[in-house]
């Protein structure tokens, strides 16, 4: 068992999916949703269990049905990578618990979705093959892309519309993508095609080029980077805010791929490819942020605001990556792990108040008074402070972790004004939807049976508080937290022992 | 026999982006088929093209990559599912959105035939 424990967060989901779509829990409510929140409690605890076993026991690599590790598919669970996954599981929690208090009535089959999204992004988090990658890839778009049209309007329906079509070009390039490297370099496990990059000569470097850049814009569509980020602010602000929550997640799945194929196969140690993509990550990051913050500041609704606070946080993820150093990895592992939390519980928050408001809906306009106006501005103050960086949440820390990184970057001189005076715009945008929202109200006067119905429900709540705790919880804990990222950074970095641990190990 | 191959593939990838871009729902799915076929003729020929050998140790004295035809197969069977999905969106766009184009309206309502073609499809 406790050898099969890498597998355990690909398998677990993939079984919840199943169970719940079997006759006793498929046909009654109640059963389902219980069914449903246990079984993603149980994929998190096995997911810290995992986490816990690569910190005492380092790097595990599982093969798939005993078949070595450059011909047969790895997953590899690194400190990352197992990182990633509880926070995936976490998520998944919290989902199911919201949606629990009544939004997985809005369409058909929520919860397995749910359990099938995650099972796609836990296996892209650790698979060590490139065209398992795509696989798990697919996996996770095509749950994500029926978890978009839950319960949707027409506006949904257009922007599902572009999203699946952009998914599937992106599908197609990425195994173009694919067949050149693997014609170039002859094998698909990430590691192997590591090791040979470097031994590349004459053409093949600018096939290997190819294939690497084309990736890049795949993962770019994936992450929402510049030029393919216009289909995230429909996207997101039309779902369902809790399915929003659960994408929070997807857009650091493009940016997890990033940080595995530019620092691992197209890293230090590439020959004549060594950091092919810096540069081009480097300045279409800055332009990212940039573009995200005049979408923060342009925002007519909550969730609008929010899907927008995605790109921006895309856009400093990829700066990070684009440094290459330990201290700039760490620095990302812990802004991604805190930017997750944060933009899932604006989402949450921007429903929660949608719903009280009435017609207002989450408009930043002055309306109806939110019903429980101090839960939500209190849980609202929080998570504004940490996604807008200021002490002493996480969001802070994060800011002042990430500039001390890039200080001896190239162009630092152009990141620093430019992350300083997006922050200056985050803050504005945000404070000014918050008072909006919570001080500007013509209170009129709505008798007390409606104000009781729009109560916040103890399942929402709950999963609101887990979500809205992480900002101040990572700040208390930073400690461990950062020196988990340091630790997580350097094994990313080391190429020689990640090369021979998942060659080696795997036998 | 490389040559033919290789504008097979190019072809296929021109019509489809070109299908692609005429953004009503059916000419994209049309067209997303066809890139998918080129992709999967591309990823096949990643393993080399020859002539006569087998893909299963010991049929013959020389044998053929077999990694890219597993590739194939499994990229085959997931575009299968998207193209299939992307069909019942496509439908379900029609019916939300009142028009075939993949903005539920035609671009540039101003000019005078897409006015007509905009009411046509409302009516």
């Amino acid at each position: 068992m406790n050898q099969h424990l890498t597998s355990l967060p690909i398998l677990l989901p993939m079984l919840a999916g199943i169970i719940l779509l079997m006759p006793p829990f498929g046909s009654n409510k109640t059963n389902r949703r219980i069914t449903s929140v246990v079984l993603s409690v149980i994929s998190f605890l096995v997911a810290v269990a995992l986490l816990l076993k690569v910190q005492a026991d380092g790097i595990q690599v599982y093969a798939i049905g005993d078949w070595s590790a450059p011909f047969g598919i790895v997953l590899v669970a690194d400190p990352l990578s197992t990182l990633l996954v509880c926070l995936t599981t976490l998520l998944g929690v919290v989902c199911t618990l919201y949606a629990s208090a009544g939004d997985d009535e809005k369409g058909s089959f929520f919860h397995p979705l749910v359990h099938f999204l995650i099972l796609g992004v836990n296996g892209a988090f650790l698979t060590g093959d490139a065209f398992n990658l795509f696989v798990f890839f697919e996996v996770l778009l095509i749950a994500s892309y029926a978890l978009l049209m839950h319960g949707g309007d027409k506006k949904n329906t257009r922007a599902s519309l572009h999203y699946v079509i952009m998914n599937l070009v992106g599908s197609a390039v990425f195994l173009i993508a694919l067949g050149v490297l693997y014609g170039v370099l002859g094998t698909l496990n990430m590691a192997d095609m590591a090791q040979k990059v470097a031994l590349l000569q004459g053409d093949d470097v600018y096939l290997a080029k190819i294939g690497g850049m084309l990736l890049l814009v795949v993962f770019a569509l994936k992450g929402a980077l510049l030029p393919l980020h216009l289909w995230l602010p429909n996207t997101y602000s039309t779902a369902m805010p809790v399915v929003a929550a659960l994408f929070a997640i997807m857009t650091k799945v493009g940016v997890y791929s990033m940080m595995r194929v530019y620092t691992l196969i197209f890293g230090d140690e590439a020959g004549e490819l060594t950091h092919m993509a810096q540069s081009w990550l480097w300045w279409l990051a800055l332009a990212t942020i940039a573009m995200g913050v005049i979408g923060v500041l342009a925002s007519k609704n909550l969730r609008k605001l929010t899907a927008n606070l995605v790109i921006v946080s895309v856009g400093t993820l990829v700066a990070l990556v684009a440094v290459q150093t330990i201290e700039a990895s760490a620095a990302a592992i812990y802004y991604l792990v805190h930017s997750t939390l944060v933009t899932a519980a604006l989402f949450l928050l921007a429903d929660l108040i949608g719903r009280q408001r009435g017609q207002f809906s989450d408009r930043i306009t002055a309306g109806r008074a939110v019903t429980q106006p101090r839960l939500l501005g209190v849980c609202f103050l929080i998570a504004a402070v940490a996604v807008i960086g200021m002490p002493p949440l996480s969001g802070f820390i994060g800011k002042v972790w990430l500039l001390k990184a890039t200080l001896n970057a190239d162009y630092t001189f152009v990141f620093w004004p430019l992350y300083l005076l997006a922050s200056l715009a985050i803050l504005v945008a945000v404070s000014k939807a918050g008072s909006t929202v919570f001080w500007h109200h013509q209170d009129k006067m709505i008798n007390d049976t409606e104000r009781a119905s729009e109560r916040v429900h103890p399942a929402q709540l709950v999963a609101l508080i887990i979500l809205v705790a992480g900002a101040p919880l990572m700040s208390i804990f930073a400690g461990p937290i950062s020196e988990y990222a340091i630790g997580a950074a350097t094994q990313l970095h080391d190429f020689n022992n990640n090369i021979k641990s998942i060659l080696l190990g795997g036998q | 026999m490389e040559l033919l191959y290789a504008s097979c593939v190019g072809v296929l990838v021109f019509c489809g982006v070109f299908l692609i871009l005429r953004a009503r729902t059916f000419p994209v799915v049309v067209g997303l088929t066809m890139l998918s076929y080129a992709v999967n003729l591309f990823l096949f020929s990643s393993g080399r093209l020859s002539l006569n050998k087998a893909a299963v140790l010991g049929q013959s004295l020389e044998y053929a990559d077999p990694l890219p035809q597993a590739l194939v197969l499994t990229a085959i069977v997931i575009g299968f599912a998207m193209t299939a999905f992307l069909v019942i969106l496509a439908i379900r766009g029609r019916v939300d959105l009142g028009s075939d184009h993949v903005d539920g309206q035609l671009p540039d309502k101003n000019t005078e035939k897409n006015k007509e073609n905009n009411n046509k499809v409302k009516t």
